[in-house]
């Protein structure tokens, strides 16, 4: 171990029941701030990076953990999943017990998410459901879950950088960071003037339009500000013209998600925080109008 | 309500009963003032023009509609009950104050270009037409209703309806309009109904 790192918080990337795709996020990262991150850090061990120290070590040592990220599902049942020989559930409620804080990295760690879905193993869980309050006990702060499939690494650096700096964030209902978990992906979109006029996009990728009705968009159910916080700098599902399937949710991965459900062509779920009367009586009413410059291409 | 608001309420139900009986153009603004016993000057100090007071009009007689339906969609009873008990009131508006629906056949619906700006679409309808789309996605909903576009699903229920004003209104009805109510009604829910 260098000199210099002796100070820095000691972070544990734990992989339970995933496919990894998590990682491949974060390690897609803006460079800068994987650089920042690096130098702040001291991530000690990841399954899918070179590391000092191998699982069986961390298990037996008496290391200190500040930070364990623990990304997918975990399970208790031998016969579908092992690492080291042992379950999930026995591997993170022993690392549990050296950390100081635990951060589920990803839906799956969070809720079970698509692992949950298999029907041959009901036991699949997400961190908080897994493990029970005397398993927690020693943590300094209540677990945080990171949803997401997958996480925008943004999201894993602020949180971290938050935490090291002023030890505690605000968690929404569902254990969320309220400062990344109190927008809606619909904030940002840049089909929002679409929404408010009912101009559908009748297919994936187009400039125009917007999905909420014929292509499932949750972007007005969904928390997360990933049209806030872009992909790669760069874009979003929904700014690129793929509907936001409501990734950071409880239900995620819900049935049929490029589809809006309807009934008699009314949307069952209306956006949030809107009753079903006012909406429809407002939509009902904007689409009627037909405004000649939405219904053109904006590059022609 | 202000008084200028019930006197304003109150010109628009005697230009219902002109426009209905007389057409939107044979009537003209004198003639509702002398119905109303006012001047014509003063008139215009409550509706700048025919064509605004036709436009309130239309909203002023959809809503009672709305307001109708909306304590029934409120209520807890099925979906089928809902078209029933609709039905019932929509004849009873018929017949208490014919003018009402007969605005709608033989003014809004013939003289759609009075109502080009302003009304546009479901603009000046569209309380009630939002208490339709309520009972029609919750009977969608708890599968009462079978899944089909709402135009359709919607014409349904209004062409029925409509339609039987406007028997009434041609007097060629030989019982009294409510006592069809429960078979309307049964024609509209079996049009709309869930079938496995
Ligand atoms: S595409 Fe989705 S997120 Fe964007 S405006 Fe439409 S509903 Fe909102
Ligand atoms: S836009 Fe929706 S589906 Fe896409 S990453 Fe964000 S929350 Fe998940």
């Amino acid at each position: 171990m260098k000199n210099n790192e002796r100070n820095k918080p000691k972070i544990v990337w734990l992989q339970a029941i995933t496919c990894n795709g998590n990682t491949h996020s974060f390690l897609s990262a803006n460079v800068n701030r994987l650089k920042l991150f690096l130098n702040s850090f001291d991530l000690i061990y990841h399954p899918s990076l070179t590391t000092d120290i191998l699982l069986d070590d961390l298990l037996k040592k008496d290391e200190e953990i500040d930070f364990l990220l623990v990304e997918g599902a975990i399970s208790s049942n031998k016969e579908f999943f092992q690492l080291s020989n042992q379950t999930t559930n026995e591997i993170l409620k022993k690392l549990v017990l050296k950390s100081k804080y635990l951060i589920a990295v990803g839906s799956c760690a969070s809720y079970g998410g698509v692992h949950k879905k298999f029907e041959q193993n009901n036991n699949i869980l997400g961190l908080q459901e897994a493990l029970f309050e005397h398993d927690t006990s020693t943590l300094k702060h209540p677990i945080v879950n990171l949803t997401g499939c997958p996480v925008h690494p943004e999201w894993i650096f602020q949180t971290l950088f938050s935490l090291k700096e002023y030890k505690q964030i605000a968690l929404d209902e569902k254990g969320r960071p309220k400062e990344i978990y109190s927008y809606l992906a619909h904030h940002g979109c840049t089909r929002n003037e679409y929404f408010e006029w009912k101009v559908e996009a009748n297919s994936f990728g187009l400039k125009e339009g917007c999905l909420f009705y014929e292509q499932g968009c949750r972007g007005p159910m969904t928390h997360s500000n990933c049209n806030k916080i872009l992909w790669n700098d760069v874009n979003s599902k929904t700014r690129a013209g793929m509907p936001c399937i409501g990734c950071t949710e409880f239900d995620f991965p819900r049935n049929n998600m490029l589809e809006t459900k309807k009934n008699i062509g009314i949307p069952d779920e209306v956006p949030l925080g809107v009753s079903k009367r006012a909406y429809l009586s407002i939509a009902g009413v904007a689409k009627t109008f037909k405004i000649d410059r939405l219904n053109e291409k904006i590059i022609k | 309500m202000s008084s200028k608001e019930e006197k304003k309420n109150s010109i628009i139900e005697n230009a219902l009963k002109l426009f209905s009986k007389k057409g939107f153009y044979n009537t003209t603004i004198p003639d509702i003032a002398k119905a109303m016993s006012m001047s014509v000057g003063n008139m215009y100090n409550y509706f700048k023009s025919k064509e605004e007071l036709a436009k309130f009009a239309i909203k002023y007689s959809t809503n009672i509609l709305a307001t109708d339906l909306k304590k029934i969609n409120e209520m807890d009873a099925s979906s089928k009950e809902k078209i029933f008990l609709f039905t019932k009131k929509y004849l009873e508006n018929v017949q208490k104050s014919p003018e009402i629906i007969e605005y709608f056949l033989r003014v809004y619906l013939s003289n759609r270009e009075v109502f080009q700006e302003g009304c546009e679409g479901f603009l000046c309808v569209s309380e009630f037409v939002t208490e339709v789309m309520i009972l029609l996605d919750e009977g969608a909903a708890k599968k009462e209703f079978r899944q089909q576009d709402f135009f359709p699903a919607f014409a349904m229920i209004m062409g029925a309806l409509g339609g039987f004003a406007f028997l009434s209104g041609e007097q060629v009805l030989d019982k009294d309009i409510i006592s069809y109510s429960d078979d309307v009604a049964e024609n509209i829910y079996r049009a709309l109904k869930y079938e496995k």
